[in-house]
């Protein structure tokens, strides 16, 4: 399988006044498509920080991006943000969904961006709400849906514009088991039967081992790769 | 689902705080416009002042006569058309509350001089031909339901005794800013009186009211008449009468100067109250923002989402408060006396001062969320705890 996804010497630092943080050291990995990998490592590891510059919402200090051919560092604010739209899926810990919009409405959000019409908006969204198996609640605001079903929205959304990578940061991390066990049967899912490479942060060893790869971070560095 | 939809159904995202800011915003709405109509009132007489007529009074001070003989002289000047006079008569009708202009003029001639106050030919002819007549003004008649034919007494207090006019003819505006409130009545028939109980007092007049040929030679009209008196006894002072109005106004400049000032105070509370909603909403927001900024929206849609929602209270507050401004002034028009304020409505240039102020209000409270929302990272916008 090629490589999709190529991280070199990247390092990044975040500055408090005059004092320099760094965060994560040198880190070199790469992610080939279609792949499950779980990044993992104990709080302030930087897992998230890494997961955040693959994902172009935040910029490395020192090194190199490369994803599917195009080097994410070099690209002004603009162009990162169309990048984002059309590459990338995201799935966060607290779902971040707006709650004044309903469950479909959410879902459309990303599509506002594409240049679709209102009748090819409202298939793709019908086509991801039912991925998840939410087609039968999407007039409902998040306020009446569960954790795991606000998850599972938050999962559609990210999958809506058919991205190439989905990134999800401790997709399970708010969630009680059984809600945790479906999100995560339904990443196997995406992985598995829609061919999607993912990269999911955890702290939940069980979680990691639903991934395909896994990979430890500490203290800001990438110390050994275990499958 | 339209990003218009989104900045609906985000400025009702707490709606009573949406409620009480639109409240907020339509109360000061509503203070500014009566201010502001009150201050366009007072100016109304400037407003309403002829370019081609002139005011010549006593140089020392209006309150002080001017000889009849003066109208003779006056009317020969080069560049005078016409020449008439009036004086304040004052005086009380049924009660010292009933406030109205009761002023003697030269029956003959004074209503070619102002034209805009439109009389029938009849009602003028049988004015001009009994001593005792009176014309009213429009808004005077219909606020005491007087007709043609009633009498009307007044109680002198600058010409003491008791006065009784017959109402001849009633006087239309021919424009909205023409003062309706004003009662008219023979300078003849007071100086007659005067001659017979205080001779003293006989054969003066207020002001003189002076139509010339040319707006253009005002100032030098004006000069020949006042060096004609110079060195008299009662030398004058002639000016436009837009000038001898604002010389009235001078004398309440610290009033106006104050209404003016408050009103403008009132936007700068209401673009407090709705900048304090919408740097709240925005602040609450932060983390929504960086979700947005995360799935690809750029600043220029943050930037529509802030500004719309600014825009979308602040006129929703504006246009309330402007609707209701209407009914209001005009329920004040009812309670203040007719002559306080001859005209008192709403100009158009509060309605274009009230909507300007709106849109000023809701550009001028986005402008901090929107730098915020814009220069906030998004990894920071996660972090953000509100």
């Amino acid at each position: 399988m090629s490589s999709i996804i190529q991280v070199q010497n990247v390092s990044k630092s975040y500055w408090r006044d005059s004092l320099e943080i760094p965060v994560l050291n040198n880190i070199n990995i790469e992610v080939n498509e279609g792949e499950f990998l779980a990044l993992m490592g104990p709080s302030g590891s930087g897992k998230t920080t890494l997961l955040n510059l693959i994902s172009g919402i935040d910029r490395p200090t020192k090194g190199k991006i490369n994803i599917n051919g195009v080097d994410i560092a070099s690209l002004g604010e603009s162009a990162l943000a169309k990048w984002r739209a059309s590459n990338i899926g995201f799935v966060f810990q607290f779902y971040n969904l707006i709650p004044v919009l309903t469950a479909y409405e959410n879902v459309e959000l990303p599509l506002l961006l594409t240049k679709l019409s209102k009748a090819e908006r409202k298939q793709h969204v019908e086509t991801a709400l039912s991925i998840v198996g939410l087609a039968d609640r999407m007039h409902h605001s998040p306020k009446q849906l569960s954790g795991g079903q606000e998850q599972r929205v938050a999962i559609a959304r990210a999958i809506v514009t058919d991205p190439l990578i989905l990134v999800a940061d401790e997709p399970t991390g708010d969630l009680d088991k059984n809600s945790a066990e479906e999100i995560l049967t339904l990443m196997e899912r995406l992985n598995s039967e829609f061919k999607k490479t993912i990269i999911m942060v955890t702290h939940d060893p069980h979680a990691a081992e639903r991934a395909s790869r896994q990979r430890h971070l500490e203290k800001g560095d990438l110390i050994e790769e275990l499958v | 689902m339209k990003v218009l939809k989104l900045i609906f159904k985000n400025a009702l995202r707490h709606k009573l705080r949406t409620f009480l800011t639109i409240v907020g915003i339509a109360i000061a709405v509503i203070a500014f416009g009566v201010l502001r109509t009150v201050v366009t009132a007072w100016y109304i007489g400037v407003d309403s002042a002829q370019a081609d007529r002139l005011i010549t009074r006593h140089s020392v001070s209006f309150i002080f006569p001017l000889p009849y003989a003066y109208m003779e002289k006056i009317s020969q000047v080069e560049g005078v058309e016409k020449v008439t006079f009036a004086n304040w008569f004052g005086g009380v009708y049924i009660d010292k509350n009933q406030f109205f202009a009761r002023i003697a003029v030269n029956a003959d001639n004074f209503f070619d001089v102002y034209t805009e106050f439109d009389i029938s030919p009849e009602q003028l002819e049988a004015f001009k031909k009994e001593r005792n007549a009176c014309v009213l003004g429009e808004a005077i008649a219909d606020q005491y339901n007087l007709k043609i034919g009633d009498v009307m007494v007044l109680e002198g207090d600058i010409y003491p005794g008791r006065w009784e006019f017959v109402v001849r003819g009633i006087y239309n505006p021919k424009t909205k800013i023409t003062d309706a409130s004003q009662m008219l009545f023979h300078w003849d028939y007071v100086n007659e009186r005067l001659q017979q109980e205080t001779p003293g007092r006989a054969n003066d007049v207020g002001w003189y009211i002076v139509r010339i040929d040319n707006p253009d030679n005002s100032g030098a009209v004006s000069q020949r008449i006042d060096n004609l008196f110079k060195n008299s006894p009662a030398e004058t002072k002639t000016e436009s009468e837009r000038a001898f109005q604002q010389g009235f106004i001078a004398s309440t400049s610290a009033i106006i100067t104050s209404m003016n000032i408050i009103s403008f105070v009132i936007i700068g509370i209401i673009l407090l109250v709705l900048g304090n909603t919408m740097i709240m909403s925005a602040r609450e927001r932060t983390r929504e923002y960086a979700v947005l900024k995360t799935l690809g929206f750029s600043g220029k849609h943050l930037f529509g989402l802030i500004l719309g929602e600014s825009m979308l209270i602040s006129f929703a507050g504006g246009g309330l408060g402007l609707l209701l401004t209407f009914p209001i002034v005009s329920t004040i028009e009812q309670i203040i006396p007719k002559g306080m304020f001859p005209v008192f409505q709403i100009e158009p240039v509060t309605v274009i001062l009230a909507v300007s102020a709106a849109i000023i209000i809701g550009i001028a409270s986005s402008i901090q969320p929107i730098y915020k929302a814009l220069n906030t990272q998004i990894v920071d916008g996660f972090r953000f705890v509100g």
